[in-house]
């Protein structure tokens, strides 16, 4: 199931490239493939049994032995969360583009190639294949910013491109010492040996004439560096904010809605698991990157003028608290069960805001996408009135907004919620001093609204169309899960708990929850 | 799973305590999705759901009278691990007596606003924000949870934020909702920050809980023991954080300054937002955790309300605009119910607090009323001799505003008294006492002002109008004051007829609300007035707001306001003081020059660091990997010839297919990168030979 999954959206896209020369065609297509692969995850989704701990739907099957290579690959509460979201900001991205002349085939092509990628990425589980997933998507999002981006592709592609790739290179040479020590690819075997504490007797198989500590902790950060470049961590997201701003709107949607998890991803399947003393050890450093990801972003949002850096910056600020959650649920609290508790209210909030941020990301930058098609421009001080030229364009926007800055009742609220009472008893005071994030989100997103949709209507603007019946239509489904996930977030709650409570018993072994 | 056995819900009212709220939500949702045209069917949703929620309140009230024990339901909402958050309801004398202001109120001024915004454009937004505020306001009412109450309490932010900015093209409205909407939220996050904490020492938000909850005995005495790194008990500790939220919401200094400029809502929502209920909420909050509060953070909402009354009548007194002299008034009577609160228990911050919703309730919708007949001029300057045209209006005016000085008999005069009277029994110091007696003889002198400009003497055109106002002038000439029709002065009598008798359900003699809201047994005695020092007290109160009134009528009344350009009676004496407080005591500046100046250099100073510090090391690398590129591949070139590139055919190919897009440098550093790769791993599998 899981591999008809991930091979249907490359399939699709080979066969969009081959029908490739009618646009209307290859578009339908495109779509279609993208509907089938939400409906499939759906499907995995609902065939999920949320109280079962451990993976579900996992094949294993041995591939290269000798070398530690397995086709291995299952879902847990994490992992059919993301395949959905993945399969959500996808079709999105397609539906945005729908009326986007200048992506031809190609460009459709490419999203489904990184759909491929995404799923594969979320579902394997053997190091050897995900980090081909891993880098096979990051060639498709490459192309897409390098074809088909703003007046500074170029520099920004290549940046973002050696940035990920420098990251990559970092965590492939961790694993390869992995390897070395233990002989296996496996991320379920490394995440046992790492539980027992028999990974840190399998470093003195290396050689390297360090104590197992020291080469654990090389090894930690060789690969929290490919994982925070991802996500991105300040200070390693210089190259987003170029990137989401020179990529089309419809790309931005991808990158910040699905790719950006792949980091957090790695966070929770591997650093977490894998890497948990390592965690505790770099837990005050670790802490304070978390907050400067939260609270710099967002004061820097406020400077920008172009709304898609603001919205860039945003981005970077809510995975922000995301990283805070990991790094709370990482810390050392031996046998106290009620700060156990705590953990599983951060890591229970950390996937909410995955699946939350993925969400209104994807429908702000899409709200871009319109915005731009329409009037050419996204400078914050371009605009002014919207909200009496384009009421319902406006409305919706302001929705997504409020999503954003986590107004209860809208999607933003519970995860942010979740992290901020589980954080707060494990780190007090990076967690109090990451309000000041949520103030500064206020600031700026208040502040767009403010400039854009309000005051006298720019004359330049005044014949600016409202959405039309099917992008209404498009946007139902949208801001109606934004409403389900704020008012009954069980949905997704209850999907992940026993996934949840099994990482507790591992982070916290003997604490009787 | 479900770990709430939730208690069967004995009476049906309990059991459909939510439709309260859900009602207006409803309609509010419902009416979000019509379209513009559809003003009618928006209205009476409003109309008619607020109704509904009326007589559902009042049933509620009643069964509080008869049962005034506190009932709950409770459910489970999200789960993360093997917990639950849960949320829940509750129904006590509290609540019950809450329900029933916020709706009578609100549904008075639903109607008053068919009048009053009956030529408005969006119409239909306006009732729909509108219900949506009423809805999430009874939300936080009803909530039996911190979380609950939290999260309702951020939609009322929201629709506040709305319906401050609902004339958005006015650039002041836009900013005025932003202000408050961030200024609100900064309290908010103390708020927040006190609930996870609250949440981590108790292990649930519920208030009640057979027990369990975080209000109950045991959950506070355990937090009492607890103490902070600096020697602060814990408790406290969350009480202040808690208590920052309700000064955002309640306008209490230091964070009273978006209030007066959230007066550029329309009316109606100054009346049932910023004056009767949602400012109202913060002195509500701190009711509802009240067993939470220990006697440091007592005195810190005592003192803090008390220097708020003062401050803000203070400032009050030099005002010009017939609503921001009716929100500092506003301000200055939350500080009143936190000294209420703070000195003297729930019962007598709560019991201001309903009666105040009534009266400057009213004072606002006859503001509304004068502004309307005077073709939207706000300046009490230019007004002058309306009594003439606005006879209902003018007399309803009267009575809140004898009831807002706190005239004996009219209802403000009962509730006040009781905040003094505990004020001056207060143990800890009289300090309170004399500042809120001080704020009682300014109410009454600012609201004597403000009548004799606004009623008295003779009509003034708008000859200086330009002063202040930004509209054009030829819309502030007043031509032909009108009274409103009767969708807006039936409302104003029936209000007046609260605003003069409410208070006789509170005073000494028959503590009947005291006594509903404390569960204590009630009884009529007259002597209740013979105890020592009561009547001395309600003498010198009396005294104070007679002064007030004769003070007023000295400096405004004795020589009638003849014309709009005439500098201010008092202005003319101390013109230092007045000026000042015409500036509303520089605060605004103050908060310029520091707070906003201070982010706005660290939000510069954060794109700064991105852009040179984070960026710039990466250009760094960047330009000495292009060297090291150089380098290899002359290496490559000269030295290897070839041997190299059989190692990394891929990454050549991928190399070449890049740089058929235009640019050669990405070949490069692939190069550089492929080379490392293979160094790094010859080094990895060398050190595991050796």
């Amino acid at each position: 199931m899981i591999t008809f999954l991930t091979l249907l959206p490359l399939a699709g896209g080979l066969l969009v490239l081959v029908v490739g020369r009618s646009r209307v065609v290859a578009r339908s297509l495109a779509l279609l493939v993208a509907l089938a692969s939400l409906a499939i995850a759906l499907a995995i989704w609902h065939g999920f049994n949320p109280a079962a701990s451990g993976f579900q739907y996992e094949v294993l099957r041995n591939w290269a032995p000798s070398l530690g290579m397995s086709y291995h690959v299952g879902v847990d509460g994490l992992g059919v969360l993301m395949l959905v979201l993945s399969g959500m900001v996808v079709l999105m991205s397609l539906a945005a583009s729908w009326k986007n002349e200048k992506h031809g085939s190609l460009y459709l092509a490419l999203v489904l190639f990184l759909e491929c990628g995404l799923f594969g990425t979320f579902t394997a589980l053997n190091f050897v294949h995900w980090f081909i997933y891993w880098e096979v998507s990051l060639i498709p999002a490459f192309f897409l910013v390098r074809l088909y981006g703003g007046p500074n592709r170029n520099r920004a592609s290549t940046q973002f491109f050696l940035y990920t790739m420098v990251g990559s290179i970092a965590l492939l040479l961790a694993f390869l010492a992995l390897y070395l020590a233990t002989g296996t690819f496996d991320f379920v075997d490394l995440a046992r040996l790492a539980q027992h504490g028999q990974l840190a007797a399998a470093f003195a198989n290396l050689h390297w004439g360090l104590g197992p500590p020291a080469i654990g902790e090389a090894l930690f950060w060789a690969a929290f560096l490919g994982f925070a470049v991802k996500t991105p961590v300040v200070p390693f997201h210089t190259w987003l904010p170029a990137t989401y701003a020179e990529a089309p709107s419809e790309t931005t949607m991808l990158l910040t809605g699905a790719m950006s998890k792949m980091g957090i991803y790695g966070f929770l399947r591997i650093l977490l698991p894998i890497f948990p003393q390592e965690m505790q050890h770099a837990l005050t450093p670790l802490l304070w990157l978390a907050v400067a990801t939260i609270v710099l972003p967002a004061f820097a949002a406020w400077y920008q003028k172009d709304l898609k850096r603001t919205f860039a910056y945003s981005s970077v600020n809510h995975l922000g608290y995301c990283i805070l959650g990991v790094c709370a649920a990482a810390k050392f609290t031996g046998a106290d069960a009620a700060l156990a508790q705590e953990k599983s209210a951060a890591l229970t909030g950390v996937l909410l805001q995955i699946f939350s941020h993925a969400l209104t990301a994807a429908a702000l930058f899409w709200f871009l996408t319109l915005l731009e098609r329409r009037a050419g421009s996204r400078g914050i001080n371009d605009f002014g009135g919207l909200r009496k030229v384009v009421p319902v364009f406006s409305g919706l926007m302001g929705i997504a907004i409020f999503a954003s800055l986590g107004l209860p009742g809208l999607n933003g609220f519970p995860g942010e919620f979740l992290i901020f009472k589980g954080s707060f008893p494990l780190v007090t005071w990076p967690t109090a001093i990451s309000v000041l994030g949520l103030l500064m989100t206020a600031v700026f997103l208040l502040a767009v609204i403010q400039k854009v949709f309000s005051g006298p209507v720019n004359p330049r603007w005044q014949a600016m169309p409202d959405l039309t019946a099917a992008e209404r239509l498009a946007f139902i489904p949208v801001i109606a899960l934004m409403f389900l996930i704020g008012l009954y977030p069980q949905i997704i709650t209850g999907m992940i708990h026993s996934t949840i409570a099994q990482w507790i018993a591992t982070l916290t072994p003997g604490v009787t929850l | 799973m479900n770990p709430i056995a939730s208690p069967v819900a004995t009476s049906w009212i309990l059991r459909y305590l939510w439709l309260i709220p859900a009602l207006p939500i409803f309609a509010a949702g419902v009416s979000a999705l019509l379209p513009k045209a559809k003003r009618r069917l928006s209205a009476t949703l409003a109309i008619g759901s607020m109704s509904g929620s009326l007589v559902l309140s009042l049933a509620a009230l009643v069964h509080a009278i008869a049962e005034p024990a506190r009932q709950i339901v409770n459910f489970p909402w999200m789960q993360f691990g093997a917990q639950w958050v849960s949320l829940g309801w509750l129904l006590d004398p509290l609540a019950a007596v809450m329900l029933v202001m916020v709706t009578f109120v609100g549904l008075l001024i639903f109607i008053y606003s068919l009048g009053y915004m009956a030529h408005d454009d969006n119409f239909t937004r306006f009732f729909c924000f509108l219900s949506l505020f009423a809805g999430a306001m009874l939300g936080v009412v009803i909530a039996n949870s911190l979380l609950l109450l939290f999260m309702c309490w951020e939609v009322v932010g929201l629709t506040s934020y709305l319906l401050i900015g609902f004339w958005f093209q006015r650039p002041a409205a836009a900013a005025a909702a932003v202000k408050a909407f961030i200024v609100t939220r900064v309290g908010d996050l103390g708020l927040l920050l006190g609930m996870v904490w609250l949440y981590a020492q108790t292990g649930t938000l519920l208030f009640y809980n057979n027990g369990a909850g975080c209000l109950e005995s045991s959950a506070v005495a355990a937090m009492g023991a607890h103490f902070t790194a600096a020697g602060m008990a814990v408790s406290t500790a969350i009480g202040l954080l808690i208590f920052c939220g309700a000064v955002g919401k309640s306008g209490q200094v230091p964070l009273h300054v978006w209030l007066p400029d959230a007066m550029e809502g329309p009316t109606p929502v100054s009346a049932l937002i910023h004056a009767a209920t949602m400012v109202a909420a913060g002195v509500y909050l701190m009711a509802r955790v009240y067993p939470l509060l220990d006697h440091t953070t007592l005195a810190v909402i005592a003192w803090v309300g008390a220097i708020t009354a003062v401050f803000a009548a203070c400032i009050a007194v030099a005002q010009n605009d017939i609503k921001r002299i009716l929100a500092y008034s506003t301000v200055s009577q939350l500080g009143y119910m936190m000294l209420g609160l703070g000195v003297g228990g729930v019962a007598v911050g709560i019991f201001h607090l309903i009666t105040h919703a009534f009266f400057k309730s009213l004072l606002f919708l006859g503001a509304g009323s004068v502004i309307h007949g005077c073709t939207e001029e706000q300046d009490i300057r230019n007004m002058g001799g309306l009594r003439r045209f606005m006879p209902i209006t003018f007399v309803t005016y009267a009575a809140a505003m004898l009831a807002l000085c706190g005239f004996p008999l009219f209802a403000g005069f009962w509730s006040k008294d009781a905040i003094l009277e505990h004020a001056h029994a207060w143990g800890l110091s009289l300090g309170p006492y004399y500042l809120g007696a001080i704020g009682a003889l300014l109410t009454a002198f600012y609201m004597t002002r403000q009548m004799y400009y606004v009623f008295f003497g003779p009509q003034r055109v708008a000859e200086a109008a330009p002063i202040e106002s930004p509209r054009p002038p030829e819309q502030c000439i007043i031509l032909h004051p009108h009274e409103s029709p009767s969708v807006m002065t039936i409302p104003l009598i029936i209000l007046a007829v609260f605003a003069v008798f409410l208070g006789f359900v509170g005073t000494p003699a028959w503590p009947w609300f005291q006594s509903f809201l404390s569960a204590t047994p009630l009884a009529f005695s007259m002597h209740a007035f013979m105890e020592p020092g009561l009547i001395a007290l309600m003498l010198y109160s009396s005294l104070l707001v007679f002064a007030g009134l004769l003070l007023g009528w000295w400096f405004y009344g004795r020589k009638a306001i003849t014309r709009a350009t005439d500098p201010d009676a008092l202005g003319r004496r101390i013109p230092a003081v007045f000026g000042a407080l015409a500036h509303r005591l520089y605060v605004d500046e103050f908060y310029k020059y520091t707070v906003i100046a201070l982010a706005r250099f660290a939000s510069a100073f954060s794109a700064f660091l991105d852009r040179f510090i984070f960026g710039g090391v990466v250009n760094l690398v960047s330009w000495i990997v292009t060297g090291l590129g150089w380098f290899d591949s002359g290496v490559d070139r000269f030295v290897v010839n070839g041997g190299f590139d059989l190692g990394c055919r891929e990454v050549n190919f991928g190399g070449r297919l890049i740089a058929s897009l235009q640019n050669g440098r990405v070949q490069t550093y692939l190069r550089v990168i492929a080379g490392a790769l293979v160094i790094f791993a010859a080094l990895l599998l060398w050190g595991r030979r050796g």
